[in-house]
Parts: structure tokens; C-alpha cells; sequence
């Protein structure tokens, strides 16, 4: 991998959360790389932390959480139509949060979208936040047009008339297949329905022309059908202005249709990586290899019994020592796995684990 | 036009005809203009010790066909014969209609009847401690008191995987797998001999999903329980379900044994549905059928096959006439007037 394929490179981040009862290690130490017009996947349980890796690269931790750790590097290119393309290298942990260059760089270049797009209100934010947050970082406010918001965010990133903004918001209200787009443009949130929001997020987040999108579980709230439609809108649209996704999810039936590298995380720590294919096929870590036998398969019958991870995802004032994953653990090793931390070790050209398996201790 | 089982089925539940409107109120004077057509001629049986799975999208009338059998809604229209020996004098097993039942009857027939609901945090009152939940049905129903009723608690707890001493404590102090066991618990109190399961495990994340579906399963066998597991999720739908019935715009378009409609679907709804779930597996290509449009609105249906405009074999009949819902082939029953010449495809 040449640098310049990287677009976004995180080491050891940490973000943690300072509340009455404790520290919460959210992120603990995570290290990744998002090249450009690739897809990086990012899997596992709720609170596992993928959710605050996504805020962090935006810069965007909600309070009491910190970045407490590590740094977030962004090959920022600049130049171009003649210009020498020069890269420069901007540490995202080190802006404030509230500055020129991260407002710029948060939905102008590193593009997102929510889950849900009208219910992700977060009630740690105030209402004024939250409208600047929905200029810059694509929610859709429910009082107001979402042609007018699509034209803001345009404006707020590319120089261009208010007429011009709002053709480019029609046009691309097209490109992610909103039927009418120039009837729609008019159109209330309220008015759409679940995937045709979910659409114009997608058009908002895109109509910047990003060089990366951070989806966080973008289908999740959505049916299937719409679900597809929206993973096809998805790729069909990264091949056209090639553009790196991270994609973050639970659901391991979209992971290996969307992620050609993917991350598993537990407990905020990354305890598996490798491409899909060798993720899903040679699975090394015990957590990963009991997430892929947890799962009932389509077109697959068998009255068998699911495998399940015994237990539950522990109480984060209260880790276990040694790996975190342990107490859950079918290969645990009394005596070494409650008592080492594994590091993270490359056992592949291209596939990482954190695990005393493949550890000599 | 009615699936009719045959007479050595050992049918537990047998709904015919089932529709549920709910009317659209509009104005000073609340004048009804209109109606949402939730459920709309809905048809099928639930054998004895059976799992029927009920899928569809979201506002397909699922949820809302679970809950007008047991009553939590007034059906509009319809019969729904449940297998019961509670009401004959002699205890000989006859068929009484739920939907028909006074309200005298309806409460003996609810001891046989028991729902778990899909979000275990809304569903349990955060002001009674599990004890007192899992035993309000007891109470309610007479059975026991004091001591005895803690002797069932403590065995029901066990049952479902938690300690007897978590009994003193409250809903918040567990998680969302513990809680769904807890609402389990509830469901199993009075013996139920049908249980209306809404989206159980679609709250929950993956590895707690599988303990809770194990769980179910279980039961089942342990309690020679029968389920109606309605969900969204079609993998879980098959894993769980010795038959299933899909569900779209209030309508079942089709029924049939789980493995032969997931290998042979009938219906393009189905077709197009199966082929819309994410395969968790990098290597498979997928050949998807993107579905048009958004679903039909319940409240304003297109004419004819409700399907017809997002289909991809209409013809002109399509949208003329509504299809009959029929048995095409044995235990197989489809709603299209396309099903015989069609090939579809299964995953």
C-alpha cells in the first residue's frame, strides 16, 4: 500500500467518557487505515464503540466524552485541474472542535449519515446545536423544506449561487432516485416516507462531493426491500465519484455484501481484521467465529440449535482482566486469558487478531 | 377461497376471514372518511405444537393480525376457532371462536393464549419488580397464592435462564436479553398453549438473539407450546418456523411449509423479498430483484393485486381483478394469478 492510497488513518485512538460512576473506555486503543474508494466495514454488538470511532474522526465526541488518546490523521489532497496534487496531513484529534478547518472538512469532505434520520436527535445536544449540527452533518430538521437544507449544505461548501444549489440538489435528489425530484425538492420531511429520508440523507451527505462517508447503520431502521435499495444506491454512487465508506453495522448480511475490509470490535477494542472473504471464510478470533455461527442463514434449514456466545456484554466500570472477551470465551485458557491483555498481532498478509491463541505466552 | 385443513391436522388455531379497519376521523365532528385496511381478509391455521412464522414489512398488518386474535383489537370481521377445553363442561377439547367469545370467556380462553412483545423495555412496568410481574398474571387468573406463587416464579425464572434471587429487582436493572426473558416468564405463567411472539428478538442484539431464539425453542418442546412468530427478519423467520406466511398490505399473499417456500416461492412478493436479504457471505453474488416504489398505502390500496405496481410480471389482470388465495400445491397457498406459469426462484 503506497501513503497515497491512504485517506484517513487512525492510531491508537481512545476516546473515554468521565461519568459519576467511573471511566467508560469507549474507544480503547483502536488503530485503522480508510483508503481511498474503498469500502472498510466496521462490525459489532451495540456499545462496542464503532459508533464513537465515526464520531471521533469527525471530531464530533459528545460530551462527557473525550478523545483522550492517539491521533487521527487525514491525507487531505489539495491542488489539482493543473496543479501539483500536494497531500497534506492534518491531525483531526489536535483542530477544535468548532473550527473553520473541521467545519470544512465534516461534511464538506467526510460526509455521514445516521441511522434513522428524523428520530437520531441525541438529548445530550441543545436545540441550537442541533440545527447547525444538521447544516454541517446532514439531520434533517423536521419544520423545514428539505430542498432548503440540501441548499444550504451545497452552499456551505461550494461556491455557488443559491439558483445553482438548487439545481444541483434537484439533480442529485435524482441521482438517489426520489421520484418528481423537482416536486420533492418542496417537500417536508415528514412527507417521505422511511426510505425516501433515508434517500435525501444519502443526497445531502453526497452533494458535497466527499472523499469519504461514514454510514452508521444506514439501513438499519429500514425493510429489506428498501434496504437494498439503498446498499445499491450506495455502491452504484461510489463508483461513480470514488469515494471511501466506512460502514458501520451489526447486521453481518450487509457487512459482506458492502465491506471488502472489515473490522470486529468488542468492548472498544478491534479484536479481528482481515478482507471479507477471509473474515467470513477463515474467521480466527473466538468472538468473530461464534458472531458468523450465531446467526440463522437464509435458504439454510436446519431445526439445529443456534450457536450462541454464552453470557453477557460485561459491565464497562467492571472489565474482566486480561482479554475482555474471556469470560464468554469457548477457547479460554485459565490462567493465561484472565490475566494477559493480548496484543494486537498480524497472522496474514492482510488479517490481524487479538488473541493469546495465537500468542506464545 | 378458505384454506381448509384437512380433519386429522390438529388444528389449534383456525382463522378465516380476518379484517381489521381501523377508521381514518377527520373534522370537528370526527366524521370517518375513510379506513386503514390493517389486515384485510386474512387466512390461515396454526397446527398444535407448530411454529406458523407471519413476515412482512413494516405496516403490513402483522403485528396488528397477533394482536386482533387475541383480542387487544376489535376485529371488524372474521372468525379465528381456537382449540380449547376450558369452556366445555366435561373438558372434551372443542372449537370456540375467539372473536365471538363474551367477555367472560375471553378471559378463561387468555390463560391458554400468552404474547411476548418485541421491546422488552416498554413492555414491562418499571415500577413492579419481576416477582410482581410474572406473578400479576397468576393473580389475575387465581392461581395460588403467597408461597405457591413464589414456588412457580422461582421454577419459571429457571426456566428461562435468570437466578430465582433477581426476583426482588427491577426492569432497569437488567438488559435487553434478561428483560426479553423476563417477559418470557410472564408469557409461560399461566401454561399458554399458544404464544403470539411480536418480533421477540428483533430488539435484541446478535449473540443474544441466538440465546433467546434457543430459548424459545426450548420451551417449545419442553411445554408443547405453539407459536406465531411474527418478524421482519427473514433468516430468523426460517430458522424458527415449521411454516410461514407472508404478509403485504393486510393481505397474506402466501403460506406455505417453511424450506418450500424459501426453495419454491409462488408468490414474486416472496421471490423478490428473499432475494432482497443481505447473504452473510462475501463470496455470493447477488442477483437481487429491487423492488419499485415504496409499499402500497394501506389506507388507499391500488386496485386488483395489491402488488401489482411494484411487480415485475404484471400483466393486464394484475391489476383488474384480486387474486384468489388458494391451495396450489398440498400445504402451499398463494394469492397470484400468475402462480402456475411462473418460475421463481428460491435462495
Amino acid at each position: 500500500m503506497s501513503s497515497g492510497d491512504t485517506l484517513v488513518e487512525v492510531k491508537d485512538l481512545k476516546v473515554e467518557f468521565d461519568v459519576r460512576e467511573g471511566i467508560i473506555k469507549a474507544v480503547d486503543g483502536l488503530s485503522l487505515t480508510v483508503k481511498r474508494g474503498r469500502t472498510l466495514g466496521v462490525i459489532g454488538e451495540s456499545g462496542c464503540g464503532k459508533s464513537m470511532t465515526a464520531r471521533a474522526i469527525l471530531n464530533m465526541v459528545p460530551k462527557p466524552g473525550k478523545i483522550t488518546g492517539g491521533e487521527i490523521l487525514y491525507y487531505r489532497q489539495v491542488g489539482g485541474n493543473g496543479k501539483p496534487l500536494i497531500t497534506d496531513v492534518i491531525n483531526i484529534t489536535k483542530l477544535d472542535p468548532d473550527g473553520e478547518l473541521i467545519r470544512q472538512i465534516r461534511g464538506g469532505e467526510i460526509g455521514m449519515i445516521f441511522q434513522e434520520p428524523m428520530s437520531s436527535l441525541t438529548p445530550v445536544y441543545t436545540a441550537g446545536t442541533h440545527i447547525n449540527e444538521a447544516v454541517t452533518l446532514h439531520r434533517l430538521i423536521p419544520i423545514r423544506k428539505v430542498g432548503d437544507q440540501l441548499v444550504e449544505t451545497i452552499q456551505a461548501h461550494r461556491k455557488v449561487s443559491k439558483q445553482e444549489a438548487r439545481e444541483i440538489a434537484i439533480e442529485m435528489l435524482r441521482k438517489v432516485g426520489i421520484p418528481k425530484p423537482e416536486q420533492r425538492v418542496d417537500a417536508y420531511p415528514h412527507q417521505l416516507s422511511g426510505g425516501q429520508r433515508q434517500r435525501v440523507m444519502i443526497a445531502v451527505a453526497l452533494s458535497c462531493e466527499p472523499k469519504m462517508l461514514i454510514a452508521d447503520e444506514p439501513t438499519t431502521a429500514l425493510d429489506v426491500s428498501i434496504e437494498a435499495q439503498i446498499l445499491d444506491l450506495m455502491r452504484e454512487l461510489q463508483e461513480t465519484v470514488d469515494m471511501a465508506i466506512m460502514f458501520i453495522t451489526h447486521n453481518l448480511g450487509v457487512i459482506a455484501e458492502m465491506a471488502e475490509e472489515i473490522v470486529v470490535m468488542y468492548m472498544g477494542k478491534q479484536v479481528e481484521q482481515a478482507s471479507a472473504v477471509e473474515l467470513f471464510y477463515e474467521p480466527q478470533h473466538p468472538y468473530t467465529r461464534a458472531l458468523l455461527q450465531s446467526i440463522p442463514h437464509v435458504g439454510k434449514k436446519s431445526r439445529q440449535r443456534l450457536a450462541s456466545i454464552a453470557g453477557m456484554v460485561p459491565d464497562p466500570f467492571h472489565l474482566p482482566p486480561g482479554c475482555v472477551f474471556h469470560p464468554r470465551c469457548s477457547s479460554f485458557m485459565p490462567g493465561k486469558c484472565d490475566v494477559i491483555v493480548p496484543g494486537w498481532k498480524q497472522i496474514g498478509p492482510n488479517h490481524w487478531v487479538r488473541c493469546l491463541l495465537y500468542e506464545e505466552v | 377461497m378458505v384454506a381448509e385443513p384437512s380433519p386429522q391436522d390438529n388444528i389449534l388455531l383456525d382463522v378465516r376471514g380476518l379484517k381489521k379497519y381501523f377508521p381514518i376521523q377527520r373534522g370537528l365532528l370526527r366524521r370517518t372518511v375513510g379506513y386503514v385496511k390493517a389486515v384485510d381478509d386474512v387466512t390461515f391455521f396454526v397446527r398444535e405444537g407448530e411454529t406458523l412464522g407471519l413476515v412482512g414489512e413494516s405496516g403490513c398488518g402483522k403485528t396488528t393480525a397477533g394482536r386482533t386474535i387475541i383480542r387487544l383489537y376489535e376485529p371488524t370481521a372474521g372468525s379465528a376457532l381456537f382449540k380449547t377445553r376450558l369452556l366445555s363442561p366435561d373438558g372434551s377439547p372443542q372449537m370456540v371462536d375467539l372473536l365471538k367469545a363474551d367477555k367472560q370467556q375471553l378471559k378463561l380462553l387468555r390463560q391458554e393464549i400468552a404474547m411476548i412483545f418485541q421491546d422488552p423495555i416498554n413492555s414491562l412496568n418499571p415500577r413492579m419488580s419481576v416477582s410482581d410481574i410474572i406473578a400479576e398474571p397468576l393473580v389475575i387468573h387465581g392461581r395460588g397464592k403467597g408461597p405457591e406463587v413464589e414456588e412457580i416464579i422461582v421454577n419459571l425464572l429457571e426456566r428461562v435462564g435468570l437466578r430465582p434471587e433477581h426476583m426482588r429487582r427491577y426492569p432497569h436493572e437488567f438488559s435487553g436479553g434478561q428483560r426479553q426473558r423476563i417477559g418470557i416468564a410472564r408469557a409461560l405463567a399461566l401454561n399458554p398453549r399458544l404464544v403470539i411472539c411480536d418480533e421477540p428478538v428483533s430488539a435484541l442484539d446478535v449473540s443474544i438473539q441466538a440465546q433467546t431464539l434457543n430459548l424459545l425453542q426450548d420451551l417449545q418442546a419442553d411445554f408443547n407450546l405453539s407459536y406465531i412468530f411474527v418478524a421482519h427478519d427473514l433468516s430468523v423467520v426460517q430458522h424458527v418456523s415449521d411454516r410461514v406466511a407472508v404478509m403485504y398490505v393486510g393481505k397474506i399473499v402466501e403460506m406455505a411449509d417453511a424450506e418450500e417456500l424459501y426453495i419454491n416461492p409462488l408468490h414474486p412478493y416472496t421471490e423478490a423479498l428473499m432475494s432482497a436479504v443481505p447473504k452473510p457471505d462475501p463470496l455470493y453474488k447477488s442477483e437481487r430483484i429491487v423492488m419499485q416504489g415504496d409499499v402500497a398505502d394501506p389506507s388507499n390500496p391500488p386496485p386488483g393485486c395489491y402488488f401489482h405496481p411494484r411487480c415485475r410480471y404484471a400483466v393486464d389482470i394484475c391489476s383488474k381483478q384480486t387474486p384468489e388465495f388458494r391451495e396450489l400445491r398440498p400445504d402451499h397457498f398463494v394469492a397470484c394469478h400468475r402462480a402456475e406459469e411462473l418460475q421463481l426462484r428460491g435462495v
